[in-house]
């Protein structure tokens, strides 16, 4: 008999690299754990996230999608976090047109020296994530694995 | 430009019911530049909808392309061979190019993903207005270069109605009210006595109410070749 | 200017009469005039509009009939109208530009007339996303001032709007416009009466006022015009019903001025009642309503260039009796016609 795996969630992390990317860094280098299925995907600015890149990664069969970014005033780009938080919401109201839930799509603030918290912001991602439940559309595909996303590594 | 918003997903994949296998036609010229039906725009739908589709049966196939202009025969008879394999189109391009689809393919459903809105133009990023409705007798000339057409909820001739509330519409208190608009773009122009003349009523003919309209330029059609 | 030279060549009051009517009469003859309101009912019960008529007949010189008022579809002023036939209130039917192109005016101008009406009024109308039915097209072909001079030339000159002419002489109307001293662009209030003067309007009724101070500057201006030579002012007045329906007019509605004083006056005539008794407050305010109403008709008395008032109590008909005859209006005059 087989066990059904727990589920973990895969999610997309866009991280700008002035603050959020340094804060999983700092995350990793100081042991405070975060999910390993959280794959980040580096952005010089969360500015250059496209609502498409969000609504692709979905499509691609993430469970969730996360954009992290500087504090809201801090943007190293002055305005690109804003933007990309602007998007963050177009996007969530489209999910809820597709049939898919608004929560799949989070944007979080952080600075570079916060590892502690942008740890316990991917955790509390996954969690509400697991209590979503895994993406139907990858359900669907009964038995082909998730797509292979492209992203870099962080531990 | 003619500006257009996306209709509810919900409303486009009703339209979709059946089909299998779809292509969604973008246009780049005036829905692109309102961010309604450009490439772009053509690659979210096409996912939402295999999204939407996906969720609770059988994705539905939803290939992408863009042309030009979808409102000239010259752009989508590119799609002449391609279109064979698809059980339907789903334009993101205006009224006209969903007709003009239409027209070049009549065996094929062609399904309006959007809606058009109106003649206009950006006022700031993200937010458009109408400014034109195709009167057919421009009288911009007159009133300071602000239509009372488009832009007064009652197409007041001699305005404003005494309805204005602190120089804005007395529909929508973020609408200016045109006719102060016009008496204030006049006044600036030193023209406030032309405004106290009555104008006659407008010949609406060359409006939506004469019928479909059409202009023609005999210096640009195919000339006729006589038979030597 | 020729804005100037048509005012000029407008015939001021005095001249032969143009429709005949009462209201006409009594303006004529240099009385001071009093109008006022009747909402048609939303059903075609005849009976109700009988009924409101008989309230105030014998207090008014002539009533407008209102039509589809706020965009809500009621009885037709017209179909209304012709219920007072033989009734001693006139009627002064409206049209509003919102509901009606140029063929169906000019139609119901035709009809309107051969059923002895000799009032219009012509209105813009509330645009119909106030109403009831906000799904509506509008039609707009004309506006109220290019309707002031098609029934003004369907009168003088006996002919459509098209040119042509209008077998056995066009219909006899005494024609009317609405102007609003208060309302935006403010100080471009006098300069639209002069317009509309100039189109042909024979007589106005304004909006609410209850700025007197206000009100006679707008007055001075239009008599500095000449305009009350050639058309007759009718002052809008209206009793309060309530401190909350005088302080929401003065603070919530744009255009509609009242003063301090007004709202203090009605918090003052309910002093010492008790908050429950619901029934003395309306009592004692309605009293204060038509008391300050009644200070507000003897001084329009006084202004020069207002020919007399145009009374809106609209669903409280049983104001208008001691309104106008506090005013020292009663009885209204005759003029043998």
């Amino acid at each position: 008999m087989t066990q059904t795996p727990e589920f973990e969630p895969q999610i997309v992390a866009f991280c700008c690299l002035h603050c959020a990317y340094a804060a999983a860094d700092l995350a990793g280098g100081s042991r405070c754990g975060y999910p390993s299925s959280i794959k980040i995907v580096a952005v010089p600015c969360t500015g250059r996230v496209d609502s498409l890149h969000l609504v692709k990664a979905l499509e691609d069969g993430a469970d969730g999608v996360m954009v992290a970014g500087c504090l809201p005033g801090r943007c190293h780009f002055q305005t690109g976090n804003l933007y990309a938080n602007q998007r963050v919401e177009h996007v969530r109201a489209l999910l809820e047109e597709i049939g898919l839930e608004a929560g799949r799509v989070r944007m979080v603030n952080v600075s570079a020296g916060m590892g502690v918290q942008f740890a316990e912001r991917a955790k509390e991602m996954a969690e509400s994530i697991i209590a979503l439940g895994p993406n139907p559309l990858r359900a669907r595909r009964a038995g082909s694995p998730p797509r292979e996303i492209a992203m870099e590594e962080t531990n | 430009m003619i500006v257009a918003e996306r209709k509810p997903l919900e409303a486009i994949v009703e339209m979709l019911d059946g089909q299998r296998k779809v292509l969604a036609v973008g246009c780049g010229t005036c829905v692109a530049v309102c961010f309604a039906g450009g490439k772009k725009e053509v690659e979210m739908l096409a996912s939402s909808l295999r999204m939407a589709t996906g969720i609770n049966g059988e994705p539905l196939q939803v290939d992408e392309t863009s042309e030009q202009r979808q409102c000239e025969v010259e752009y989508i008879e590119t799609l002449d061979e391609s279109i064979k394999e698809y059980d339907a189109i789903v334009s993101l391009g205006c009224g006209v190019g969903v007709q003009y689809l239409a027209e070049r393919f009549p065996e094929k459903r062609i399904i309006p993903a959007l809606d058009t809105k109106f003649m206009g133009g950006p006022t700031e990023a993200g937010v458009w207005e109408e400014r034109c409705q195709g009167c057919g007798s421009c009288m911009l000339g007159s009133t300071g270069g602000v239509c009372p057409i488009s832009r007064c909820a009652k197409q007041l001739m001699n305005g404003p109605c005494g309805g204005s509330k602190n120089g804005h519409c007395e529909i929508d208190e973020d609408i200016p009210c045109a006719w102060q608009l016009i008496w204030e773009s006049m006044d600036k122009l030193g023209r406030i006595e032309e405004l106290m003349e009555i104008s006659s009523p407008k010949d609406w003919s060359t409006s939506r109410d004469g019928g479909l309209r059409r202009v023609v330029r005999d210096d640009l059609r195919l000339p006729e070749v006589e038979d030597s | 200017m020729a804005m100037q030279q048509a005012i000029e060549n407008t015939e001021g009051k005095g001249a032969a009469l143009k429709s005949g009517s009462n209201l006409e009469r009594l303006l004529a003859a240099g009385h001071f005039a009093v109008t006022g309101e009747l909402e048609p009912p939303k059903s075609h019960d005849a009976e109700i509009v009988r009924k409101r008529g008989t309230v105030v007949e014998e207090c008014l010189d002539a009533a407008n009939i209102t039509d589809n008022q706020t965009a809500i579809v009621r009885m037709s002023s017209i179909g209304s109208a012709i219920l007072l036939k033989g009734s001693s209130l006139e009627p002064v039917i409206q049209i509003t530009c919102r509901d009606r192109n140029r063929l169906a005016m000019q139609a119901d101008l035709l009809g309107a007339a051969a059923h002895g009406i000799k009032n219009v009024l012509c209105l813009s109308g509330d645009h119909q996303s106030f109403g009831n039915h906000p799904g509506a097209k509008n039609v707009h072909d004309i506006d109220s001032m290019q309707l002031i001079r098609m029934i003004k030339e369907m009168r003088d000159e006996s002919k459509f709007q098209c040119g042509e002419e209008i077998p056995g002489g066009g219909p006899p109307f005494f024609i009317g416009a609405a102007a609003n001293p208060f309302a935006d662009p403010v100080a471009l209030r006098p300069n639209r009466l002069a317009k509309k003067v100039a189109a042909g309007a024979d007589f106005i009724q304004t909006q609410l006022v209850y700025d007197m101070d206000h009100f006679r500057k707008y007055m001075a201006r239009v008599v500095d015009m000449g305009l009350h030579e050639k058309i007759s002012i009718l002052a809008g007045v209206g009793p309060l019903k309530s401190t909350g329906m005088a302080r929401y007019m003065r603070d919530k509605v744009p255009g509609m001025m009242v003063p301090d004083i007004f709202v203090d006056r009605m918090a003052e005539a309910v002093k010492g009642i008790a908050k429950e008794d619901k029934a003395a407050k309306q009592e004692a305010w309605r009293a204060e309503g038509i008391k300050i109403c009644i200070e507000q008709v003897k001084e329009m008395k006084q202004i020069e260039g207002v020919a007399g008032v145009h009374v809106m109590a609209i669903g409280w008909e049983t104001a208008v009796r001691p309104i106008v005859e506090g005013a020292g209006l009663m009885p209204r005059p005759k003029v043998d016609g």
